[in-house]
């Protein structure tokens, strides 16, 4: 099967924000009801990987019921290949900033926290201005909205929406069960509504100019445009705004680099795509019209023929074995095991069906990690193992 | 009164005593003394009247949170997927070499210590480093050597043992 | 209340409360969930996932134990995934788990180990981890051993540490590969905050955290021929030790007990009990002293509340925690540290004994009294007062290595001198107990009357709740104790460590003013003591207190001061509570401690 759909440049998100106090006074003066149609109809996903409808996500804090709730800008941008939220943050952070001014207004949440990563430091001190430029304004328009930045220290995990609500609450960055979900009980176990920074981005570009302006863009299921952080074996890596709904060949057309054996979509915790299935791929958020669809946070790494990629799956495990927040089984041993257990057969210390009951093993952490990451850090090795078996053994 | 001391009565006064204030407060000490020691630690943990043990857990789960001795400069040099395939060894090796540690280590005056740490989010401008705060990018071996040069030129560096 | 959801498990259409968990329904159905990190004590974790089961409709499965029921739910806990899922989830934590089961002190009660046979877990497929890792075992404490090749990472024994006992020795620390289970700076256990309690080791699936064993020590003794070898029983071990042994949960062993450890060639068999009356006596007197000092003399160095000082769990938690609240506990030393006293000077003048040649041993529900008989203070005697302390566990593993077949053997007394005791020292094995013997004897040696409850039975000061209070007021007392008339005695009881520090931290801010405490350390008392058999949940520890309370009703004496052995040793020996030799065999003192 192939995908009709081909690669669209957008440019939404960079675009100056030079009108956000208009945007922002327009906007808190709509009704909050108002302000989650437009989002629902939008049809706006979660840009951080998972691909939740925003709207809903918005609809559901708002109905609960409680005096202090909070908006979150999840910064903690951890995963191996993405780029893109600090530049979003460095480049147009009113944008953000507005944007969760406007959802504090549509859940009734006074306050708001950006996490951003600790290697993001050096951003601080530019967003800290930024903050202290948009309260004076809010203190003008009488919106009460305080805005604080949140530091990270180093833990891949923490981009998990509850481990991030632990992490500020001062423990240990571990996923929480759920139920309870962020929308009734997030960060101090208040009704919190958690977004990526590119999708609060995108929000701004919905409130600016409507939600049909966005809908139009993109694919059915996948709508809008994205922003994808484009790296590896690429004459012109950087970070592109594109519609969603494109196939990966014509990707690959236009950012590889005339020899790319596959493109790694989604990270080290998304999926690996041959040559073979380029055309076949469409990238966007799951979907009947679009064959096989993949959500992605943006990271797109191309590798080309000289790379092996034994070496690109160690890499990515070994990033796992660490960055694991160990709590729970499929995800601390697992990640372990499959590591050791690639090594062992490339050594010749397995043999080569080692890595069926691998594959197994993978599967198994799929199903029953506690996390949506501890849930998809096996993806690469299953996606690596199944295209370039021999790659493992020899 | 022990300088650490202040620095976190300070910290509390600024951040607050509760839990949820921890990190900050964590970060804070690190951002001065670059590690927390168990001293520090269990000063944290009585300004904010929580568990020793839970402190120490908390601190080690951060990679950024250094509990053991660092040097006043600590490079992080990001060993993640591109990097690494863009030539991070390389740049190991040049500021091995020049520094005369290997990974893991502090130099002897103290100044330098070196680690690898996971994706810094420089992927497009790979391999990239981190020396404390500052992202240095694209490094090459030459490049790489211009930058720590800068730093053992930097007044101060020498003087501190 | 909320109407009852519907959901099926196995096919099978259930009818249950909203909120209950899958684990939970499964349970009342009479389906078994395997688990390993979910435990009735405490919070919900799901980081295991050995409980993982199936709902229709969701690609993922789900933890049992932490996820609510829905109406309409159909829930699998025996499909393919689930089981090749669960499969590999055993797999793993073996993988990681240093699995030498012949060598390991928890073979034969270990829940990986049962897990393993259960799933016929035969072949080692995947690669064993534990080479690749730098695992000490600690050994410094003189209770507990934590080994960390064992450990699962299931962090029972930090939720126990943190929630059950507010203590918080134990933390989770790294993450990754490296996450494990420790103390602050991976300090040794006796060098951190550490009671001793055991609790952790009550709650650990396996064999990463056991008590100290002193088993061959005891054995080398009782063979040894020019050693006399006594021992002693705490309450709460008759009423435990049977669940070792093949007995249900709340069964009376004392009279089988008594007959084991003779045949095991102990050369006197007495009971804890006999010292816990005494304490009583110095206790009860040493309260009433404090009143009237506090009352009459308005002598502001005599601190009130008086606390109780027999769980030495609780006595390391006060040294660490409340240092500044010492003067509170009361000086008596706890019944074990009396009877160990006394065995090598009363006990061994009586019997014509060198006292150099005696081996006290006691027999605890008890890590922490590990601890106690290895603190340097306790050699008033001349000599260790306690040489090895026991658990009720280490007790059951030596009469099943005597191939004793414990469920045929005859009831046997106690031997005399300071075997006698009352049911107020046996209730001393439940919270509340202490209390509710202290009470029985101050009343009556305050106004000549029994306490005014039922029957002895003091109601308030018993059950499960964490902190329980009651107040006695007293009217028309004896002459002497004139200036307690009207006066109503406030007392409080807690159990839990974490009850201990609700109970402290009120006193210290002064929002309540009690005359007198118990706290113990342990969840239940002493029944539900660090040393006692696993598995312990709240229904076996209320089954243990039913049997303690049983066996005080049965006993003929139940007030301390009657008992004809303390009121004989007063007469031959100490001759008076509090007296010069009581201080000087009796008594203790505190050491201040480090909370960080």
């Amino acid at each position: 099967m192939t995908t009709n759909y081909q690669l669209k440049r957008a440019d939404f998100i960079f675009k100056n924000e030079n009108d956000w106090e208009e945007v922002l006074s327009k906007n808190i003066n709509r009704s909050p009801q108002e302000l989650i149609n437009e989002l629902i109809s939008s049809e706006l996903k979660g840009r951080g990987g998972a691909g939740f409808p925003t709207g809903l996500k918005w609809k559901l804090s708002a109905e609960a019921v409680d005096e202090t709730k909070y908006v979150i800008c999840n910064a903690d941008e951890g995963e191996p290949g993405t780029f893109k939220d600090r530049e979003i943050l460095s480049r147009v952070p009113f944008k953000v900033l507005t944007a969760m001014a406007v959802c504090g207004h549509v859940i009734g949440a006074k306050e708001g926290y950006i996490y951003l990563r600790g290697e993001y430091f050096f951003l601080q001190p530019e967003l800290n201005k930024a903050i202290g430029e948009f309260e004076y304004y809010c203190k003008e328009i009488n919106l009460d909205f305080k805005i604080r930045i949140f530091m990270g220290s180093g833990a891949y995990i923490c981009g998990e929406e509850t481990a991030l609500f632990e992490s500020m609450e001062g423990k240990r960055g571990e996923p929480r069960n759920k139920p309870p979900y962020p929308s009734s009980c997030g960060y101090m176990g208040k009704p919190t509504v958690i977004n990526n920074v590119e999708t609060l981005a995108h929000t701004f570009t919905i409130f600016k100019y409507g939600a049909k302006r966005f809908y139009d863009l993109g694919v059915q299921y996948s709508r809008g445009s994205k922003l994808f952080s484009v790296s590896g074996d690429t004459p012109k890596p950087g970070i592109y705004e594109l519609e969603l709904g494109m196939s990966l060949a014509d990707f690959v057309d236009e950012f590889g680099d005339g020899d790319t054996k596959a493109v790694q979509v989604g990270g080290a915790s998304g999926f690996l795509v041959p040559r073979k299935r380029f055309s076949e791929t469409a990238i966007g958020f799951q979907g009947k019209l679009t064959g096989i669809s993949l959500p992605t946070g943006g990271s797109m790494m191309l590798f080309n023929s000289s790379r092996s990629m034994f070496n690109v799956l160690d890499n990515y495990l070994e990033f796992f074995r660490e960055e694991s927040c160990g709590q729970c089984t499929p995800c601390r041993v697992g990640c372990q095991q499959l590591l050791k257990g690639i090594k062992a057969v490339k050594r010749g210390e397995k043999n080569a069906q080692y890595l069926d009951k691998l594959l197994r093993l993978a599967e198994t952490m799929q199903y029953t990690a506690k996390c949506g990451l501890g849930q998809s850090v096996a993806n690469s090795f299953s996606s690596i193992v199944e295209n370039f078996r021999e790659e493992m053994i020899y | 009164m022990n300088p650490v001391s202040d620095l976190i009565r300070n910290l509390a006064d600024q951040y607050g005593r509760n839990r949820h204030n921890l990190l900050p407060i964590l970060q804070g000490v690190v951002e001065q003394e670059k590690y927390l020691s168990e001293f520090s630690m269990t000063e944290i943990a009585r300004e904010l009247d929580l568990p020793a043990a839970d402190v120490y857990g908390t601190a080690t789960f951060y990679s950024f949170l250094e509990h053991k001795k660092m040097g006043k400069y600590i490079i992080r040099v990001c060993k993640t997927i591109t990097c690494s395939m863009k030539g991070k060894n390389q740049i190991m090796l040049a500021i091995e070499d020049m520094l005369k540690i290997n990974v893991g280590e502090t130099t002897p005056d103290g100044n330098f210590s070196l680690l690898q740490t996971n994706c810094l989010g420089f992927c497009h401008k790979a391999p990239a480093m981190l020396i404390n705060n500052e992202v240095y990018t694209e490094l090459t071996p030459e490049k790489v050597r211009e930058i720590l040069s800068s730093y053992l030129k930097k007044k101060g560096v020498h003087n501190d043992n | 209340m909320a109407k009852n959801i519907k959901i099926t498990i196995n096919g099978v259409t259930v009818e249950i409360e909203p909120g209950t968990t899958i684990l939970e329904a499964a349970r009342q159905t009479g389906v078994i969930i395997p688990t390993l990190c979910y435990h009735k004590d405490l919070c919900v974790a799901g980081n295991c996932r050995v409980c993982v089961t199936e709902i229709v409709g969701q690609k993922r499965l789900t933890a049992a134990c932490a996820t609510p029921c829905e109406e309409g739910m159909e829930v699998l806990t025996n499909s393919l995934k689930v089981r090749n899922s669960r499969k590999h989830i055993i797999e793993l934590l073996l993988s990681e788990h240093n699995a030498d089961c012949t060598r390991c002190y928890k073979n034969g009660n270990c829940e990986l180990q049962l897990l393993a046979s259960e799933y016929k877990i035969m072949t080692q497929d995947f690669i064993r981890l534990v080479p690749f890792k730098k695992y000490s075992i600690d050994m410094f404490s003189p209770s507990i051993i934590k080994d960390d090749s064992k450990c699962i990472r299931c962090q029972r024994c930090v939720r126990t540490c943190a929630e059950l006992q507010g203590v918080n020795a134990l933390t989770v620390a790294h993450k990754g590969d490296q996450m494990k289970i420790t103390t602050f700076f991976e300090k040794t256990m006796n060098d951190v905050v550490c009671t001793n309690c055991g609790q952790c080791i009550n709650h650990c699936p396996t064999g990463a955290l056991v008590e100290k064993n002193y088993i061959e020590e005891v054995w080398d003794a009782i063979a040894d021929k020019t050693r006399h070898v006594v021992v002693q029983t705490a309450p709460a071990v008759r009423v435990g030790l049977g669940e070792e042994l093949g007995f249900e949960p709340g069964s009376r062993v004392t009279g089988k007990m008594v007959a084991a450890l003779k045949r095991l060639g102990f050369d006197a068999v007495m009971d804890t009990d006999f010292t816990a009356d005494l304490t009583i006596m110095e206790e009860g007197t040493e309260l009433l002293t404090r009143l009237k000092k506090v009352l009459v003399d308005r002598d502001e160095e005599v601190k009130l509340p008086m606390a109780t000082s027999c769980s030495p769990g609780w006595i390391k938690y006060i040294e660490h925690m409340y240092p500044d609240y010492l003067d509170h506990l009361s000086t008596c030393k706890s019944p074990q540290q009396m009877f160990g006293a006394l065995a090598k000077t009363y006990y061994a003048k009586a019997r014509n004994l060198d006292p150099e040649k005696i081996v006290s041993v006691s027999i605890m529900p008890c890590t922490a009294k590990k601890f106690e008989a290895n603190r340097p203070e306790m050699h008033d005697s001349g000599y260790r007062d306690v040489d090895y302390v026991l658990t009720t566990r280490e007790l059951a593993i030596m009469i099943k290595q005597a191939g004793i077949d414990f469920m045929k053997l005859e009831d046997m007394h106690y031997d005399r001198l300071m075997g006698e005791s009352t049911g107020a020292g046996v209730i001393f094995g439940a919270t509340g107990g202490v209390m509710e013997a202290a009470l029985r004897t101050a009343y009556e040696l305050v106004t000549g009357r029994d306490v005014p409850f039922e029957n002895l039975n003091i109601a308030p000061v018993r059950g499960m709740d964490g902190v329980k209070e009651a107040s006695v007021k007293i009217e028309n007392p004896l002459k002497e104790w004139a200036f307690l008339d009207g006066v109503e005695l406030k007392c409080a009881v807690a159990h839990g460590l974490v009850n201990a520090k609700k109970v402290m931290d009120s006193i210290r801010s002064g929002e309540t003013s009690y005359h007198f405490i118990e706290f113990m350390a342990c969840p239940g008392g002493c029944l539900g003591g660090g040393g006692q058999p696993i598995p312990t949940s709240p229904e076996i520890r209320r089954k243990r207190a039913e049997a303690i309370y049983a066996e005080d009703e049965g006993m003929p004496l139940r007030k301390s001061h009657l008992n004809p052995e303390v009121i004989k040793i007063y007469k031959d020996f100490l001759d008076k509570p509090l007296g010069e030799k009581s201080h000087q065999l009796l008594h203790t003192k505190y050491t201040a401690r480090e909370r960080f």
